[in-house]
């Protein structure tokens, strides 16, 4: 089975997010860049898919030469092989355009996309490719089997969740549950050494058109600070709520 | 020229995320010059339907008989109805999720979720979206004559205003490619993204025995529960109710925090909520920060109290 995952670059999560030119760009510097976490829940499973079943795990990712770290971590913990399309993410469109493109020469029998990417939120890389592609797309998916040529499937919805069939190939956008987090795995010195000697092969972008852009980015407003309230006067707390918050 | 917005149930029922979702495409109709219509999937009563003219649909688009969940032919009924349309508008669902982007792809739609505001342009349309987990706000320019627009979480409100609609039947002129089997729903909970107040609790609660003060706490709110993602992941608590960066992003108008410490990767996913309240016996607990309110004292002692205030000023 020919499966592909596709990888964001994102800030830690832990990053403090700054942006330069006026709100234009956002600023890098000194920020650490990982494996999107619905992402590596992604690539957990496709390892452990190929792992029951055998076969062949592609990792791809749209981005500029910064990204290949992240990858190559992507390769460490246990990939075949990985496929960058060398250019800068500018919108959601243009990025999905890309990597379908790279999947109508090369087909795959499953497609791993995150739920969202954790910097841009846009929820929408996977479904897109999908659509371009005419699969079938489940997205939120936490849970996923492969029986042959059918995939059995869980989605979260709002309040519970739903159980869904299909048959590949067909396009998952994933999140917790498709593994669990003690499932994830860390790199280890072996990983990481054959990771140096896997392919990665550098792709040039078809510089398709966006959609939509980026026009600037701003910072919320910063919090008023704290109004403590004794320990026993919870009344006053109540109070506060009701009266001043307004919100009970 | 119309507004387009997909009007979600569940098992027949609108949610307030629904009207929600009307109200934000009457007052951006309002905008264009245009009204709107509703496109409504799955069996709801025309009783059910009606209520969204009190939002603002003016005609509703009603497709019986077909599954939500099935995103192929979901984003197809849309393509079909969409040639008169500028805007199309989902609110924050698992299914909005599914279709919008398939739908932005298929029409070469310009998409972009998360939105905060009311388009600030409509020459071409502008609108300001979370962006980094709420740490950022960003302003996005649709290129595409024809936009979609999928809301963030509780950004927006209701407003009724009353109204007449028409209703009328329409079917998809193709097949699905996914089988749906069946939905496992916790039930009688408020959801966790359309909750007004939730009460969320953390590793400082010790362990699963002790939430009985957090479940009785909320229910006195009306609100939702939620935990920390430590606390899922251990398994005192569901995945559900897991809220962060990697879990739920919510934006209650009261969020309280019990005995949770407070890390970015928590902060990120409810720091959108209008007002907050931390509940911890650590002083320098990284929640005061971003608190708007706070005690600092034991939660085994302070919820108790609390509970029993609550109770005062609701009788
Ligand atoms: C990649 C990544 C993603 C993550 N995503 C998320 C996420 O989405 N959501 C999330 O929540 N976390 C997330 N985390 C974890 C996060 O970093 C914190 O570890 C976690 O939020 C801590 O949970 P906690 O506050 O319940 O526990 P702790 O940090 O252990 O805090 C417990 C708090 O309870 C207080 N306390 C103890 N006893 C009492 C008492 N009797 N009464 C009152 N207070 C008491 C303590 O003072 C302390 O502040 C993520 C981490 C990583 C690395
Ligand atoms: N630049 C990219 N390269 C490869 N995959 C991406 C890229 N951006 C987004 N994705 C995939 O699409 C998912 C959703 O991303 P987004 O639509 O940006 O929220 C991510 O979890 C990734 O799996």
């Amino acid at each position: 089975m020919n499966i592909v995952v596709c990888i964001s670059s994102v800030p830690d999560t832990t990053s403090k997010i700054n942006f330069l030119d006026n709100g234009s760009t956002f600023d890098s510097n000194g920020i650490q860049f990982v494996i999107n976490p619905y992402d590596e829940f992604g690539l957990t499973k496709a390892m452990m898919l190929k792992e029951r079943i055998g076969g062949n795990v592609t990792v791809i990712t749209v981005g500029d030469v910064a990204v290949e770290p992240v990858i190559r971590k992507a390769l460490a913990i246990g990939a075949d092989q990985a496929v960058r399309i060398n250019t800068n993410p500018k919108d959601s469109y243009s990025t999905a355009t890309e990597i379908a493109k790279y999947l109508s020469e090369n087909p795959a029998d499953l497609i791993i996309a995150g739920r969202e990417s954790i910097d841009y939120n846009g929820g929408a890389v996977g479904g897109m490719v999908a659509e371009i592609l005419s699969l079938p797309f489940v997205n939120a998916c936490n849970g996923l089997e492969v029986e042959g040529s059918t995939a059995k499937m869980s989605r979260e919805i709002d309040g519970g969740k739903e159980n869904l069939s299909a048959n590949l190939p067909l396009v998952i956008g994933g999140q917790k549950g498709l593994v669990e987090e003690s499932d994830l795995r860390i790199p280890n010195m072996r990983g990481i050494m054959q990771a140096r000697s896997k392919p990665l092969q550098v792709v040039e972008p078809s510089n398709t058109d966006c959609l939509t852009n980026s026009e600037h980015f701003e910072k919320p407003a910063e919090k008023s600070a704290c109004r403590f309230v004794e320990s026993g006067n919870e009344a006053e707390l109540v109070q506060l709520l009701q009266e001043e918050a307004k919100v009970i | 020229m119309s507004v387009l917005v997909y009007t979600e149930n569940w098992k027949g029922t609108f949610r307030k995320s629904t009207f929600e979702a009307v109200s934000y495409a009457r007052k951006t109709a309002k905008l264009l010059e245009t009204d709107v219509v509703a496109l409504s999937i799955g069996d709801v009563s025309d009783d059910e339907l009606g209520k969204l003219a009190n939002y603002g649909a003016s005609k509703i688009l009603s497709a019986r008989g077909i599954e939500k969940g099935d995103s192929q032919v979901a984003a197809n009924l849309f393509a079909e109805h969409a040639a008169d349309t500028t805007l199309i508008v989902f609110a924050s669902t698992y299914t909005s999720k599914m279709i919008a982007p398939r739908l932005a792809a298929k029409l070469k739609m310009g998409m972009v979720s998360n939105v905060v505001a009311l388009p600030s342009s409509i020459t071409p349309i502008t609108v300001s979206r979370k962006a980094f987990s709420g740490k950022a706000i960003e302003k996005v320019v649709i290129h595409s004559e024809q936009g979609i627009i999928s809301l963030a979480p509780n950004a927006f409100g209701l407003v009724e205003c009353g109204g007449d609609c028409n209703i009328d039947e329409i079917s998809p002129s193709e097949k699905g490619s996914v089988t749906i089997e069946g939905e496992e729903i916790a039930s009688g909970k408020i959801s966790l993204t359309e909750a007004e107040v939730i009460v969320s609790a953390g590793r400082g609660l010790k362990g699963p025995e002790n939430w009985g003060m957090v479940e009785e706490l909320a229910e006195l709110l009306g609100a939702a529960t939620a935990c920390s993602k430590p606390v899922a992941d251990i398994g005192w608590r569901p995945h559900g109710e897991h809220v962060g960066q990697t879990g739920k992003a919510v934006a209650p108008n009261l969020y309280v925090a019990i005995g949770i410490s407070g890390a970015i990767q928590h902060l990120a996913g409810v720091n959108s909520s209008k007002v907050m309240v931390a509940i911890n016996t650590d002083a320098e607990a990284p929640f005061f920060k971003a608190a708007d309110y706070g005690i600092v004292g034991d939660a085994f002692e302070v919820v108790p109290r609390l509970i029993e205030e609550i109770k005062k000023v609701k009788n």
